[in-house]
Formats: C-alpha cells, sequence, structure tokens
C-alpha cells in the first residue's frame, strides 16, 4: 500500500477510533452497565461517574506505559543482562565494560563540557536579545529572526554550520566563512572539525544558535511581567541602565531563568543528531546519546548501549524530581 | 526604563546598533547555505557565497580551446565562445600559467608557426593559422574575468526531480510528509480527553497522575528504542510508518497533556458547572465546550508536534529504518553529508528543501508556537 494512502486511513482510523472509543465507552457506561434508572438509579450514576475519569484516560495512560514508562524498567532490566547469553543476568558487567572504554569518559567529558556552555550562553543570549529587543520599534521582526532557528532542524542546522567550518586548501579562495576570516587576518586554513578540543565547542556554537531564541522568548515574556513601579523606583533613586537590569530586573526573573537553563540543559543531555551529522564522534567529540547510538545500533551491543542509556536518565533524574516537586507544590 | 534611554540618545544607538548586529549574526549562517544553493556547483568551489551578491572580478581556471575549425581564405580558423551566454567580462588574458593577465582583450596575439589567437571582451575567441588543427594540442586560455552575481535554480531541479544527482530527496519529503501529520494529528485527540479529565474530574488519585506526567515529560526518549523495538516486533509491527506514528504518539503525549491541562484548567468554572446542572454529560461538555474553547493550545501542541515529528531524526531511524527508499529527510541529509560532504550545490539545496516546511510553518504560526512555549514552561 503507498505509504501516503496508509497515512490518510491511519490519520482516519486514528482520529475516527478515538472518538468512536470515547463515545460508545460513554454510551456502554450509561446505558448498560450502570443505567440512571430503576431501584439504583441515584447509586448507579455516581458509580458511573466513578469509572468514568479512567474511560477518558485509558488511551493516554496505555499509550504512556508503553511507549515511556515500561521502557525505563526494560532498559533498566536489560543493561543487567547479556544479549549473547540469551538475556542472562550479568550484574555489573555491562557497566564495568562500560567503564573500562576510553571513548564512554570521552562521551562524558563532552557531555559535561556541553552542560556548562551550552545552556549558560544560550540563556545568556536570550536574556541579552531579549532585554535589548524589549523597547525598540522593530523589536518584534528583530525577535523572530533571531527565534527562527528553533524551526530548523538539527540536522538542517549542522549543514548550515558544516559550510561556516568549510576548508579548502592553502591559496585556494576559502568558501567557509571561519577560514576566510582567519586567512583574512593571517593564519593558515583550518580543518575546523578536527581541530582537538576546540571542535567540540563549534559544535556547541550550533545549539547556543538554536536555543538562544527560545531563551529569549521565555525571557522576554517574564521581563514584561515584571512590576514597572519597582524600575520606576530605582529610576527615581538615580540607578543606571545597567544597575536596573542587573539588579532590579535580573533577580525578579531568576525563577524564570532557572526554568529556562533547565530546559536547555535537558535537551544539552540528549543531543544526538548535532554530533552524527558533523563529526559522529570522531576527533573526540563522542557524546553519551551518540555513544549509546553507536552501541546500540552499530555494534549491536545492547547490554552496554543500555547502561549507557541508563546514565543519561541518571543524569536527567535530579531535574525529573525537582520538576515533581515543583508541580505538586503549585497543585496544592 | 523608555524614559531614560529616550534622554540618552548615545544609548538608544547603541541599543540599536547591538540589536541590529546579534540579527545580522543569527542570520548569516542561514543566509549563507540559501545563497550557496543558488550557486552552481563552480561557483560555489570556487568563492565564498558572500561575494556572490556583487560583481566579482577573478581568475577563471583555464579554458582549453575547442570547437570545429572552417577554412576561410586559405587559412584555417577556430572560433567560439568561453563563457557559454553567461555575460562575463574579460579584463586581461594569457595563454601561460605563468603569465595569465599578458594580453588585453582584443588584442590578437602571435601563437608561433604563424598562428593568431584573439580573445574578446565578451569572452569570443578566434585561433587561425595556416595549417589545419586535426590532431594538434590546442592551447589553453587563461582569462581574468569579472562577473555580475548570476543565480541558478539547477539545484533545487536536480535535488527534487532528477533521478540521478541526489536522487531520493523528493521521495524523502514524502516520507518526512507522510510520518509528520498522523503523528501530529492522532496524540492531540488521546491527549485532550485526558487532559479534560486531569482538568475537570474529579477521582482519586489524580494528583499522582498530573505527577506522573509532569516526570515523563523529562524521561528520554533514548530509553524506550530497544524496549519499543522489540515490543513492535513481538507484535508484529516490525519497522514501518505505523510504529513511527505509534511511537511519536506515545513519545508526544506527555507535552500535550501537560500542555492542553494547563489550558483547560484555567477555562472559566461558571460555564462547565452550568452545563453540567443543565444535565450535560461530561462527554457532550468536552465536545462541546472545552474542546473549542482549547483550540489556541490545541494549535500551540500541533506546532510544536509538527515541527519536532518533521525534525527529528533518531525516532526515524530506530523504528523506520534505514532503507532506501523510507529515509526521511533528516536522515537522507545526514547520508548526504557523509556521501556528497564536499558538493555544497546538493548539500544546499537539499537542506532547504528540509527546512523550507518548518520555516513557513513557523512564520505563519508563530504566535501559537510562543504561547506554547509559555505555557509549557514558565508556570
Amino acid at each position: 500500500m503507498n505509504p501516503a494512502v496508509q497515512g490518510v486511513l491511519t490519520i482516519v482510523l486514528g482520529v475516527g477510533g478515538c472518538i468512536a472509543y470515547f463515545f460508545f465507552s460513554n454510551q456502554v457506561l450509561d446505558k448498560v452497565i450502570f443505567p440512571p434508572r430503576g431501584p439504583n438509579a441515584g447509586r448507579n450514576i455516581n458509580r458511573a461517574n466513578l469509572v468514568r475519569p479512567w474511560l477518558f484516560l485509558f488511551p493516554a495512560i496505555f499509550a504512556l506505559s508503553i511507549y515511556l514508562a515500561y521502557p525505563v524498567v526494560a532498559t533498566l532490566w536489560l543493561s543487567v543482562t547479556d544479549r549473547d547469553a540469551g538475556g542472562a543476568f550479568v550484574g555489573g558487567a555491562n557497566y564495568s565494560q562500560m567503564l573500562a572504554e576510553p571513548k564512554f569518559w570521552e562521551a562524558l567529558r563532552n557531555n559535561f563540557l556541553w552542560l556548562l556552555v551550552v545552556p549558560g550562553l544560550s540563556t545568556a543570549f536570550g536574556l541579552l536579545a531579549a532585554q535589548l529587543t524589549d523597547r525598540i520599534a522593530w523589536g518584534s521582526i528583530a525577535k523572530s529572526m533571531i527565534f527562527m532557528p528553533m524551526a530548523i532542524s538539527f540536522v538542517g542546522a549542522s549543514v548550515i554550520w558544516k559550510l561556516i567550518y568549510d576548508t579548502r586548501p592553502a591559496g585556494q579562495d576559502q568558501i567557509g566563512v571561519l577560514n576566510a576570516l582567519w586567512v583574512w587576518f593571517g593564519g593558515e586554513p583550518q580543518t575546523w572539525l578536527t581541530l582537538i578540543p576546540w571542535n567540540n565547542f563549534l559544535l556547541m556554537i550550533v545549539l547556543v544558535w538554536i536555543q538562544t531564541g527560545f531563551a529569549m522568548v521565555i525571557l522576554s515574556a517574564a521581563l514584561r511581567g515584571i512590576p514597572e513601579e519597582t524600575i520606576e523606583a530605582a529610576v527615581l533613586d538615580g540607578a543606571n541602565p545597567f544597575q536596573i537590569f542587573f539588579k532590579i530586573k535580573v533577580p525578579q526573573i531568576m525563577g524564570t531563568i532557572v526554568v529556562v537553563w533547565t530546559t536547555i540543559t535537558l535537551v544539552v543531555l540528549k543531543v544526538f543528531d548535532i554530533v552524527l551529522a558533523m563529526t559522529n564522534g570522531q576527533w573526540n567529540t563522542q557524546v553519551l546519546a551518540n555513544y549509546m547510538y553507536d552501541k546500540l545500533f552499530r555494534s549491536f551491543d545492547w547490554g552496554v548501549g543500555s547502561a549507557s542509556a541508563m546514565v543519561i536518565m541518571l543524569l536527567v533524574l535530579p531535574i525529573l524530581i525537582w520538576n515533581v516537586h515543583n508541580a505538586r507544590k503549585e497543585m496544592r | 526604563m523608555a524614559s531614560i534611554v529616550g534622554k540618552k540618545s548615545g544609548l538608544t544607538w547603541a541599543v540599536h546598533l547591538s540589536v541590529a548586529l546579534l540579527v545580522a549574526l543569527w542570520l548569516f549562517p542561514t543566509v549563507g547555505l540559501l545563497v550557496s544553493s543558488f550557486r552552481s556547483a563552480d561557483q560555489i568551489a570556487s568563492s565564498g557565497w558572500w561575494s556572490a551578491l556583487s560583481t566579482q572580478e577573478r581568475q577563471v581556471p583555464p579554458i582549453r580551446v575547442s570547437g570545429d575549425e572552417t577554412e576561410q581564405g586559405g587559412s584555417f580558423v577556430i572560433e567560439g565562445s568561453l563563457f557559454d551566454g553567461a555575460s562575463t567580462t574579460v579584463t586581461a588574458w594569457g595563454t601561460s600559467s605563468r603569465e595569465p593577465e599578458a594580453h588585453e582583450p582584443g588584442q590578437s596575439v602571435d601563437m608561433g608557426d604563424g598562428q593568431t589567437l584573439t580573445v574578446s571582451e565578451n569572452g569570443d575567441f578566434t585561433l587561425s593559422g595556416p595549417e589545419s588543427f586535426e590532431g594538434a594540442r590546442l592551447p589553453r586560455i587563461f582569462t581574468t574575468a569579472s562577473t555580475p552575481p548570476d543565480f541558478t535554480l539547477d539545484n533545487y531541479r536536480n535535488v527534487l526531480f532528477s533521478s540521478t544527482a541526489a536522487a531520493g530527496v523528493g521521495q524523502s519529503f514524502i516520507n518526512t510528509l507522510t510520518v509528520a501529520i498522523p503523528a501530529t494529528i492522532i496524540p492531540i485527540l488521546i491527549a485532550a480527553f485526558a487532559a479534560y479529565a486531569l482538568a475537570w474530574m474529579e477521582f482519586p488519585g489524580r494528583a499522582l497522575l498530573i505527577a506522573a506526567v509532569v516526570g515523563l515529560l523529562v524521561v528520554p526518549l533514548q530509553l524506550a528504542l530497544i524496549p519499543v523495538l522489540q515490543l513492535h516486533n513481538d507484535v508484529g509491527i516490525g519497522k514501518g510508518y505505523l510504529g513511527v506514528w505509534l511511537a511519536h504518539t506515545g513519545f508526544g503525549l506527555p507535552l500535550a497533556i501537560y500542555l492542553l491541562r494547563n489550558y483547560m484548567v484555567g477555562l472559566p468554572k461558571d460555564i462547565i458547572e452550568n452545563a453540567k446542572v443543565d444535565g450535560a454529560t461530561d462527554f457532550q461538555i468536552f465536545l462541546k465546550i472545552v474542546l473549542p474553547l482549547s483550540f489556541p493550545a490545541l494549535a500551540s501542541f500541533a506546532i510544536f508536534q509538527f515541527l519536532w515529528t518533521w525534525n527529528d531524526l533518531l525516532v526515524a531511524l530506530v523504528f523506520l529504518g534505514t532503507d532506501d527508499q523510507t529515509l526521511v529527510l533528516t536522515a537522507r541529509l545526514v547520508n548526504l553529508l557523509g556521501s556528497r560532504g564536499g558538493q555544497w550545490e546538493i548539500l544546499a539545496a537539499s537542506a532547504f528543501v528540509s527546512i523550507a516546511v518548518p520555516l513557513v510553518v513557523f512564520f505563519a504560526m508563530q504566535r501559537y508556537l510562543v504561547r506554547g512555549l509559555l505555557a509549557g514552561s514558565v508556570k
């Protein structure tokens, strides 16, 4: 069957199936199982209302359990078993094998570098852009332009930046901007992506370029939410614009800055496409997610691959707990 | 703040300049690739894209004279043009690599053996000699020429419709579309019902479920790859579109439920309670009141999910496979980067084919995207 036809059919079946499921399950509940008439009418209505939420929730809970909750457990299990030995339990063998690989430590180290650089730089640039564009007439157009890379795929962004880092032999015209500038200032053309350790930072710039727009949009909304009086008071007290920004505005949006920071941190922990497309982890640029992909789908070593996936999960865990904690606090 | 900036015009200028600089910096990479995608392979390889926008004077690689000779009044003549139809202007030329700029356009040069060569300003050349050139080695012409900006759509034609150069970009475009649209639509309804239950129905365990959704929001989908793939194989879905749609649905649900629930909780309580008093069932309230009112949140999520599924690489690679027939655009691009890393004309055009749709969606629906971002991360 043609995939496009299959796609349309899936949409119709999916949407129709959803509506049919919700409609008929409610009908069955109200008309057949607990009909609101006869001697038990009142009790039946109450019972039906006890069951109904679960009818509404069932498809979502089902999908979430299969696609997100079960895999956490299953991956944990895979990481302590050996596929070649028929899935026998091997305890920490996969983990110790992984810890013995220099490539894993390289990936872990690079991931920490990414964590240090990308969320910080993106947030800083985002804050700068938000503040600067806030009160100028063409601010919203400027914001659109800085926000635009958010719509571009990581792979597309990698192609865009690879052109910037392109290298031609010395003597020819450089077609990559970085080398063109470098040569113009009197340097020798460099193959930037193989230049350890700077290549890591060149990859990070790609993600900073993408994420700055996100940070800017959120922080700009936060800046607008600051009560006008606090700023007016500072103006009356003779504060200069920089003091107003750093001592009045930034402290008031600290909560939002932290949220932006952690959101970008999550993106960084899972960064995969950029490294795969630009260097594929060669020249000391490996990161955890690409290391894991290598293990799972190139060496078919599910044990070590799952073990490295658990490392990513472990790194995400503090943020997960913090988020859940905040959400619960808010609901109370 | 406005008042201060208003008084200090120096600072205002600094702000305008910094913003302009920032915007230029952020646009520069994309513009580079966009401009490159409209240049021919030779142009891309021989000069930076920034020089494509103005008339350029540069040394052209040597071109060997070729063409059919004719006999004119006892001498043999080869006539032709060095540059086919392009409006190039020759400023100097030569016949040896040591002196590539020895002669002026229009000058007639003695080549020895009674042969003469002339190159005119527009690149037309005339080579004449007393004997036939048959079998002889014809001279090479070095030129220094200025070329006006010249753009072409050939790269796009090549990438999308030709079956040779970068076969499959057109096919991949359709594949990506096939993945993205169902994967955007299916989760919306499922999530909307769940979000309604979490927002407006009272039942034990509700708070726990909301917390679970918030938790699942950040679970890396990397963990799901092998277990879910195994599961798909066990139930017979295997690798294919159905698997990708289901996977994207599962991975997109936490955000969908979270966004929609946050929005629905904020809907006016009176409307919903009045409807209940009037005897409407939950199903009716959901379908006739809550769903239409939640349109902005639904749109926000739809854009998110569309951009995410369109731009995704990992889920497609794992659940759709790496067959040439089913490669999505992002996977195709990664392949091209490997196999045609130096052919920027193909890479640039292919990349823009993949970027174009998200960009259109982005600029058309930016309002909803921003609203969704704000609802999704700021509380």
